[in-house]
């Protein structure tokens, strides 16, 4: 500090960085700081002093803005809550689960199971507000949310459950601090910001273990629904059932190319029987797979146009020219049974192997 | 050049090893079709199942040279278009109509053994 107030310049520098890092400093500093400044009013820089103290000002505001935000551990305020909810911890879980039970929230749980649930989530929400870290909680909640999904627990419940505790905790903070507004209002500070965080994040946890079944759910629907299945030697058939979207279509594109290639296909059948309507997208994706499975040297029969799907096909003024429709699957089956007869390398091979 | 010319009894196979370049593409064509004439071949295979790209470049190459090597009185027939490859053709509307395409070497083969056996049955 001596150096710097040899220097007023670079003097100015630093305390525009201790702006910065209010938080990180000292209280010590701060008197030292208190001290050179009047050292640098009664020096000839007037003006310079003026600055610093109204830079020094600030710095105190900020210094208390940056309180609530700043890292948890260096807060004696959440220390002191965190302390005072271990302290309390019997009597505000119970207090947690008699209000979960009033608003009738985990209905699918047992009482038991519901305050067990209850003292573990206590315990997290509580560590968390502690340490400021919220791995542990995530972590938690994930396997929370693993465990009680399939049992059927809603997402309002489990935000009901987690604001349920933030209400419980912040109310008992009122009861505890009403005497002292300024008091309460600090600690309020420290705590909701934290309180909101995991809210936040047991919410994301249980939404994102959810979408996480939805999409693996999707995916085995998706796998099923688009079947190739050979059912003569070179000959394959693929029934579409259901809705047909572009991704799917895209989907079913590459498994019928995939499987054209390692069947060794020459003739396709494509049955859409099962699907109910079709709009131009779709149809385009279809004379796509069509063309390609050409390229692959398969020929493709198309069958179980139902009449509607006709009519729209027509209507949307696809080019289905490329294509080659059978009425029913059973036609398009004999088709291409006459169709992979007549091309069929598999007796010609056979042929040629009796002539030699 | 990576390209595998071979002579087979009376057709010629040309196995693309790997991505050619438009002047490679330009000779090949010219290579083929002295080749079809010189072995007087009936059938030509160009076995594409080595290219992960078709560009339109390559397409309308291939095009020209079956349709050349057509007008000459051979056949020929594309072999080995991997699905991938299929998909990008069609996107990109390059359907190779009316080329006759089959799905590997083997296929190829056959296709051309019918598509020739209607002019001499004792070719073979």
């Amino acid at each position: 500090m001596d150096r710097d107030a040899e220097r007023p310049d670079p003097d100015e520098e630093t305390e525009r960085q201790s702006e910065e890092d209010a938080a990180a400093e000292s209280h010590e500093e701060d008197a030292t700081e208190d001290s050179h400044e009047v050292d640098a009013a009664e020096d000839s820089h007037e003006e310079d002093g003026d600055e610093e103290s109204d830079e020094e000002d600030e710095d105190e505001e900020s210094r208390e803005e940056d309180a609530g935000e700043e890292s948890y551990e260096a807060d004696p305020l959440l220390q002191e809550l965190v302390a005072y909810l271990r302290e309390k911890r019997t009597d505000l879980r119970e207090e947690w689960a008699r209000r979960i039970n009033e608003a009738d929230l985990l209905g699918v749980m047992s009482d038991d199971e519901v305050f067990s649930e209850a003292t573990e989530v206590f315990d997290n929400y509580v560590d968390a507000l502690e340490t400021g870290s919220i791995e542990n909680l995530q972590t938690y909640a994930r396997e929370l949310s693993e465990r009680i999904i399939p049992r059927g627990v809603e997402t309002d419940e489990v935000l009901g459950i987690v604001l349920l505790l933030r209400d419980v905790l912040a109310r008992e903070l009122f009861a505890k601090y009403q005497e002292d507004s300024e008091h309460l209002n600090r600690i309020l500070d420290a705590y909701e910001p934290a309180a909101n965080r995991i809210a936040v994040t047991v919410g994301v946890s249980f939404v994102e273990e959810r979408e996480r079944v939805i999409n693996e759910q999707q995916e085995a629907i998706r796998e099923l629904s688009t079947p190739v299945l050979q059912i003569r030697e070179r000959l394959l058939i693929l029934p579409i059932i259901g809705v047909l979207d572009s991704s799917r279509a895209r989907q079913l594109t590459q498994q019928l190319l995939a499987a054209i290639r390692d069947n060794r296909a020459a003739v396709v059948v494509i049955d859409i029987t099962g699907v109910a309507t079709i709009d131009r997208t779709v149809a385009n994706h279809l004379v796509q797979a069509v063309e390609a499975s050409r390229l692959m040297g398969a020929r493709t029969l198309l069958t179980g146009l139902s009449p509607e799907v006709t009519q729209a096909l027509v209507d949307l003024g696809v080019d289905l020219s490329m294509m080659q429709t059978v009425g029913d699957l059973q036609g398009g089956l004999e088709e291409a049974e006459r169709l992979a007869g007549y091309r069929g390398p598999r007796a010609t091979d056979e042929t040629r192997g009796a002539e030699s | 050049m990576s390209v595998a010319i071979l002579r087979e009894g009376d057709y010629l196979i040309a196995a693309i090893l790997s991505d050619l370049t438009d002047k490679e593409v330009v000779k090949l064509r010219g290579d083929l079709i002295d080749l079809v004439g010189k072995y007087r071949s009936r059938g030509l295979v160009i076995d594409v199942s080595a290219l992960e790209v078709i560009d339109s470049f390559v397409a309308r190459a291939l095009r020209s040279i079956v349709l050349t090597v057509q007008l000459r009185g051979a056949h020929a027939v594309i072999a080995g278009i991997q699905p991938d490859v299929a998909i990008a053709l069609v996107q990109f509307r390059l359907n190779l109509h009316p080329l006759r395409v089959a799905l590997d070497l083997d296929s190829a083969r056959t296709l051309l053994d019918h598509l020739t056996s209607g002019e001499a049955e004792d070719g073979r």
